[in-house]
């Protein structure tokens, strides 16, 4: 009898402290989250829209509540998969992830009109240019947004890979390589 | 003493088949000067050189071509008398043979000195020209580190350095120019060595910045002495540089085992000190610095006779390579020409490589000059090389022990292979100095090196990724800011034309009601 009594108590105690604490969860929820503010810091902020969501701080509500993965972000790379996985403390495969290619912008000095469409739009101001002038791209402050190439009427800005020298080159990642295959790496010997 | 004894110790490192077949040939000094010479103006760690010459000039041996740039830089001379072709981009002498800015200079044959004055007691010169000299005949760390002798030297004056280690280790196989420098040209060497340690010496008001003018205290700033560490498999250069060093207190010449990478700086000072550099110190912190011997006889030649650097001693070895050989040839000579004097079957020929076979850069072809660093090109057969043929890692450990580093290679090679890079550099990735014992000694076949280059390089790119972004938002709210005062300024012009043209409107109606 006592023991009964004691489970349906308890039980009881339970169920109306789960309510309590739903009811609590439901009306005093924290409006702006800091997680999603944090992570809406790590992406580029460019809000180009790639990752499916309408921008950063949208695909940053997303992932804090769980709803994409660590990496969603195809400009961000694995680097930045990397720092959102360690902010929401989840592990990550990231064998997967491509990462980005790099471009920049260029205007080709031929067709350059001097309409100054693409100084207007640019929102890192990476180009330089006057009215009835050839424009020209900051390559070091490009962040190859696109935007500029939307707006050209003559296509002479194009996006082009950023150009490899030696302050840029790495060495690429070794791939499984089949036997008696001669690859291009160096240490002969090991 | 024992105590001193206690602290020698050698961590890691492999022993690797030596093939130094060249070590019992004479240098090669009669190689046919080049037609071309293609210089670099960047053969050294720091800046790139800056031209000083015209295309068309005509210029002597030993003439200044480009000027060092800033503090960590080396000047550029000409290595033969002729006329400069040219200064523009071709091929570097590096894995991915990307252009950088060179120099070609066509020779005339003549070899013509230009003509330049020498102290007749260098030692009489204060410390401080010494390095100005050593710095003006465009002297490196020949060891292929190419680090500007000067700047070391410089840093022996202003820190409490008390040893000059003169590296003659030459622990890479294949590699053997360092062994028949020292057999054949010990004296000039050990010349070499007295002279760099007169240009670390302390002269009055080097220190002044120093508390008592750095020159009491519990320091004595001088540089005491030298030690020559030889690697034990080369007792003929032993014997010759102890012999040159004789009749020198300061000077000691001693013998190291022989065991790859006991020519890494750490390990060295370590064995030769009993001291460890502490993570992320430099050697001139704990009282060291360490000097390649070519070095110290590129230091003589410049000192006692005035010749910049302009050539240096290669080890032409492999398996491919005819007449394999140790031949002093000047910058910028193609290492085709090289392979044709030492008759190297290109056909049979599956990898180039500029180092040595473990630190070395395999290069795409052999169209690329030989600059500073090439301390030995190498021609390898396809059996030369190592197995690629990748096997599961059966956590034997052999990479543990052999790592001088003291790493654990398959733990970082593991997080590597699936991007995971800060798990890397937390296990010390930026501690390993690619030497390649770990994937030399892999049962498996495991490229473990080239996962670690590959990641260095990435994590850099990552850190340059971050660093634009940040300047990016910087741009962006500079931009955003820029806008809202140029709203801001439109909105207050646009009041101030609806106030001017009600004031217009009013004054026009005042007009009509008086009218
Ligand atoms: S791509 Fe974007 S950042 Fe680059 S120049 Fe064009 S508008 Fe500017
Ligand atoms: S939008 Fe195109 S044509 Fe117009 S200024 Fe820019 S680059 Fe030149
Ligand atoms: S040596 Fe190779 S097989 Fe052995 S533990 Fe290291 S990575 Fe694995
Ligand atoms: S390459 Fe790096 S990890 Fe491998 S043995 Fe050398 S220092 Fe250690």
């Amino acid at each position: 009898m006592y023991v009964l009594s004691a489970i349906v108590s308890l039980t009881l105690l339970g169920l109306f402290l789960g309510l309590l604490l739903g009811v609590a969860a439901k009306y005093l929820k924290v409006e702006s989250s800091p997680v999603v503010d944090e992570l809406e810091a790590l992406l580029p902020g460019s809000q180009c829209g790639q990752c499916g969501f309408p921008g950063c701080r949208p695909a940053a509500e997303a992932l804090a509540e769980g709803n994409a993965p660590a990496t969603m972000c195809p400009p961000g790379g694995s680097a930045l998969a990397e720092q959102i996985a360690a902010l929401l403390g989840i592990d990550l495969d990231l064998s997967e992830v491509k990462e980005p290619e790099l471009l920049v912008a260029r205007v080709s000095e031929d067709t350059c009109t001097g309409c100054t469409r693409c100084f207007k739009v640019c929102p890192t101001d990476a180009i330089v240019g006057a009215p009835k002038q050839i424009h020209a791209v900051v390559a070091d402050a490009c962040i190859a947004c696109k935007k500029c190439v939307e707006v050209c009427p003559t296509e002479c800005l194009q996006m082009h890979p950023v150009e490899v020298t030696l302050r840029n080159w790495r060495w690429a990642k070794p791939q499984p390589v089949p036997a008696q295959s001669l690859g291009s790496g160096s240490n002969a010997l090991c | 003493m024992l105590s001193f004894l206690k602290k020698q110790r050698i961590r890691g490192g492999v022993h690797a088949e030596e093939r130094k077949a060249a070590s019992a040939l004479p240098i090669v000094n009669d190689f046919p000067l080049p037609k071309k010479l293609y210089i670099p103006l960047q053969q050294h760690v720091g800046k790139a050189a800056e031209p000083v010459i015209k295309v068309g000039e005509k210029v002597l041996k030993g003439q200044l071509l480009a000027h060092s740039q800033g503090l960590v830089s080396a000047p550029v001379h000409a290595p033969s008398s002729g006329i400069i072709l040219d200064v523009n981009d071709y091929p570097a002498p590096h894995p991915s043979a990307l252009p950088i800015r060179m120099i070609v200079l066509e020779t005339d044959g003549k070899d013509e000195w230009l003509k330049t004055s020498v102290a007749a007691d260098p030692f009489q010169l204060d410390a401080e020209e010494i390095s100005l000299r050593v710095g003006a005949a465009g002297i490196v760390g020949l060891g292929g580190a190419t680090f500007p002798t000067v700047v070391k030297l410089n840093m022996g004056r202003e820190n409490q350095i008390d040893t000059l280690i003169i590296n003659g280790a030459e622990c890479e196989p294949y590699l053997c120019c360092d062994d028949r420098l020292m057999q054949e040209r010990a004296a000039e060497i050990i010349d070499g060595v007295r002279l760099m340690l007169h240009g670390m010496t302390n002269s009055p008001g080097a220190n002044l910045h120093l508390p008592e003018g750095g020159r009491t205290g519990r320091y004595d700033m001088n540089t005491k002495s030298a030690v020559v560490a030889i690697e034990d498999n080369k007792p003929q250069a032993f014997l010759m540089m102890q012999a040159a060093a004789a009749p020198y207190a300061q000077i000691k010449v001693m013998q190291i085992p022989t065991r790859y990478p006991m020519g890494w700086d750490r390990q060295l000072i370590g064995y030769v000190t009993g001291r460890e550099v502490p993570v992320g110190c430099r050697s001139s912190e704990i009282g060291v610095t360490i000097h390649n011997v070519g070095t110290a006889h590129a230091v003589h030649k410049a000192i006692r006779h005035g010749q910049p650097l302009l050539s240096r001693v290669v080890t032409v070895a492999g398996g491919a390579v005819n007449r394999p050989m140790n031949v002093e040839v000047p910058f910028g000579t193609l290492i085709s020409e090289l392979f044709a004097f030492c008759e190297v079957n290109t056909e049979n020929t599956a990898r180039i490589i500029m180092g040595g076979p473990m630190m070395g850069d395999s290069l795409p072809h052999s169209n690329l000059p030989t600059v500073k660093a090439t301390s030995g090109i190498l021609a390898l057969t396809p059996n030369e090389l190592k197995n690629t043929d990748e096997q599961p890692c059966i956590r034997c450990a052999s990479c543990v022990s052999v790592c001088p580093a003291g790493l654990r290679p398959l733990d970082m090679a593991n997080n590597i292979r699936i991007n995971q890079l800060d798990a890397a550099v937390d296990l010390g990735l930026k501690d390993c100095i690619s030497c390649g014992c770990c994937s030399y000694i892999c049962p498996s076949n495991i490229p473990l090196v080239q996962y670690f280059k590959y990641a260095s390089g990435e994590v850099i790119a990552r850190q340059q990724a971050q660093h634009k972004a940040e300047q990016t938002k910087k741009l962006i709210d500079a931009r955003n800011a820029r806008m809202e005062r140029i709203a801001q300024q439109q909105r207050e012009d646009e009041l101030a034309r609806i106030a001017a043209k009600a004031e217009r409107e009013r004054l026009k109606a005042e007009q009509e009601t008086e009218a």
